[in-house]
């Protein structure tokens, strides 16, 4: 048996759309280890997520449930302790999912238990099981495998398509509930971004302002362009640490990983920890006052001049694109 | 209290990789400490020391796993303000993450500490597992990715604001335990001990060495262990079949104009 096993996150009773790239990842592990694909459900009570997520058809042939209080709200402590029984009950040699920062917490955390090697964000399955992954902020890629029972892997959204329903319904299996601690650790509270806009890392525009818009409010004529192309904002680490937008809007090596189609920075220089977190964009517009910036080195499409000049400009023009 | 800091050396990350053999040549790199344990230095020294008064609240030691010879950035950390260093003779990078981790987490069980802090990775390996695995193994419990960190008077836990991917979370963990620090952890106001004064701000970034600190950096004591002494086994159990360099982008366009630009979105890239 090599079955690979995906642990899923769920919001307001949904599936997080995600999850949907980690499942492609491990579609494509078992197919090259011909084992089966199940998912993982861990929740207080698991079983109508576990029932429509079998019911989607997402290409899992079972969908394991464990049952614990313990489970919500998420703690890194608490599903380890559920991921290395149902590993044990399932007798799973795969383990994994989309590189979420729940996973990315709790995973290492249960591959220590399990004595078993964990490949982060992968972007590649080869054949024999080897894993590609960036290192370096994306500078190089390393082809590693991983020996021993079990094996952990997080996939890293943006490198794989979104599983798409409408397969074989799966059957649903309800797994003995271990012995779930969360160590005495309590979550206080969890403060959300509030944003009308779809999630940075599957957005499929993202607009991204630098250190040369100076200011929070500057941000302004960014936050018009990316509403008319119905994207998300993003920024540089230089704008998120001068405090000019929230944290959680940073893209790079620390921040978010993005792939969108377009991605169109502005007076954003192009730092190597930048580039390793938007590189893998399909369209790459960059506008920068600086001819000789870095960040004209990676774009398809560069403009050089002032934002303050350029970008009114092309808010009318995309405007008048988008009419016609 | 005892915090233990680990620290990792790594190459130069501003110099280009000379990629030769299926591999990546080191061999005339640059070694620099890891940016992110500089963070998580700075982080325990903030939770240690009484800004403004000698008195310390916590014994600041720094681990490393590295080659006999290399250790200039234990050194480094020793300057910065740590008390003492621990190191183990090895090769690190014929180590995989189980192991790492396991040595670390027998350091931490001998030092009987009652803090791990780490950088959340490292800019070379970008693993981001090591500090979750020692806290399983040491069944401690974890704040990863911490932006902040607050601990009342003699308090016996921390309260981890953590940078998730839809906002933050505040997390309260009982001690001993591990901690991974993100970036934001060394702005001016993101770590406090309930002695420092609440109003107290830090200079942002991880601190200089003073030249003081670094004559005293020589005279303090490094503990050197190897693995056998410290009864762990290179499990062995990734092996890296080749390191390449990743595609390059076509080269691109500079355009002359904003008309020109938005056109070729649309009728070129299509993205309009």
């Amino acid at each position: 048996m090599s079955n690979v096993l995906v642990v899923l996150e769920f919001a307001d009773g949904k599936l997080k759309s995600s999850c949907l790239p980690g499942i492609t990842c491990a579609k494509q592990i078992a197919d090259t280890n011909g084992g089966e694909l199940h998912f993982l459900v861990l929740a207080a009570e698991p079983s109508p997520l576990a029932q429509a997520v079998a019911g989607a058809g997402l290409g899992a042939t079972t969908v394991h449930t464990m049952a614990s209080p313990a489970f919500e709200p998420f703690t890194a402590e608490a599903w380890a302790d559920g991921i290395v029984a149902a590993v044990h009950a399932t007798n799973a040699s795969v383990v994994g999912g989309t590189a979420s920062s729940s996973l990315r917490d709790a995973l290492p955390r249960a591959a220590a238990l399990l004595d078993a090697a964990l490949t982060s964000e992968v972007t590649a399955v080869g054949a024999e099981a080897v894993l590609t992954r960036p290192i370096s902020a994306g500078r190089a890629l390393l082809e590693q495998a991983s020996s021993g029972d079990v094996a952990f892997f997080t996939a890293r959204g943006s490198e794989f398509p979104p599983t798409e329903g409408g397969g074989a319904a799966a059957t649903v299996s309800e797994l003995e509930t271990a012995e779930v601690s969360t160590r005495g650790v309590s979550v206080v509270d969890i403060q959300k971004t509030k944003s009308t806009r779809p999630a940075l890392s599957e957005a499929d525009v993202v607009v991204s302002g630098g250190r040369g818009m100076r200011e929070g409010d500057n941000f302004k004529v960014l936050e018009e362009l990316t509403d008319l192309l119905g994207g998300a904002l993003g920024a540089s680490r230089a704008a998120t640490d001068a405090g000019m937008v929230p944290p959680d809007l940073q893209v790079g090596q620390t921040g978010k990983i993005v792939a969108p189609n377009l991605y169109i920075a502005v007076a954003i220089s192009g730092a190597i920890q930048h580039l390793a977190g938007m590189k893998g964009s399909k369209t790459i517009v960059a506008v920068n006052k600086d001819e000789e910036a870095p960040i004209f080195q990676v774009a398809d499409y560069g403009l050089v001049g002032k934002w303050e000049e350029e970008l009114p400009k092309i808010l009318e023009l995309v405007k008048a694109a988008k009419a016609g | 209290m005892k915090i233990l800091v680990t620290v990792k050396r790594i190459p130069d990350p501003d110099e280009s990789l000379k990629f030769a053999d299926g591999g990546v040549d080191y061999s005339a790199s640059k070694w620099v400490p890891n940016a992110f344990d500089e963070y998580a230095v700075e982080t325990a020294l903030r939770l240690a020391e009484v800004a403004g008064s000698k008195e310390r609240l916590a014994e600041v030691i720094v681990m490393s796993v590295c080659p006999q010879g290399q250790r200039q950035h234990v050194t480094q950390f020793l300057a910065m303000g740590a008390e003492r260093g621990v190191v183990v003779d090895a090769d690190d990078s014929t180590l995989d993450s189980i192991t790492i981790s396991k040595l670390i987490a027998e350091v931490a069980r001998r030092e009987e500490v009652d803090l791990v802090v780490a950088g959340k990775l490292s800019q070379d390996n970008e693993g981001n597992q090591i500090p979750q695995r020692i806290a399983g193994l040491l069944n401690w419990p974890q704040a990863c990715f911490a932006a902040e960190v607050r601990r009342e008077k003699d308090a016996k836990e921390l309260t981890v604001s953590r940078e998730v991917d839809d906002g933050v979370e505040i997390k309260k963990i009982p001690l001993p335990a591990v901690l991974s620090v993100d970036l934001r952890v060394v702005l001016p106001a993101s770590v406090s001990n309930g002695v420092t004064a609440a109003d107290h701000r830090y200079q942002e970034g991880a601190r200089l060495a003073s030249l003081r600190g670094i004559t005293m950096a020589k005279r303090k004591k490094v503990q050197v262990h190897s693995l056998e002494d410290l009864g762990v086994q290179n499990s062995g159990s990734e092996t890296t079949r080749a390191i390449t360099p990743p595609p390059a982008r076509p080269s691109g366009q500079i355009v002359a104009s904003a008309e020109e630009l938005v056109e070729k979105l649309k009728s070129e890239a299509k993205v309009l």
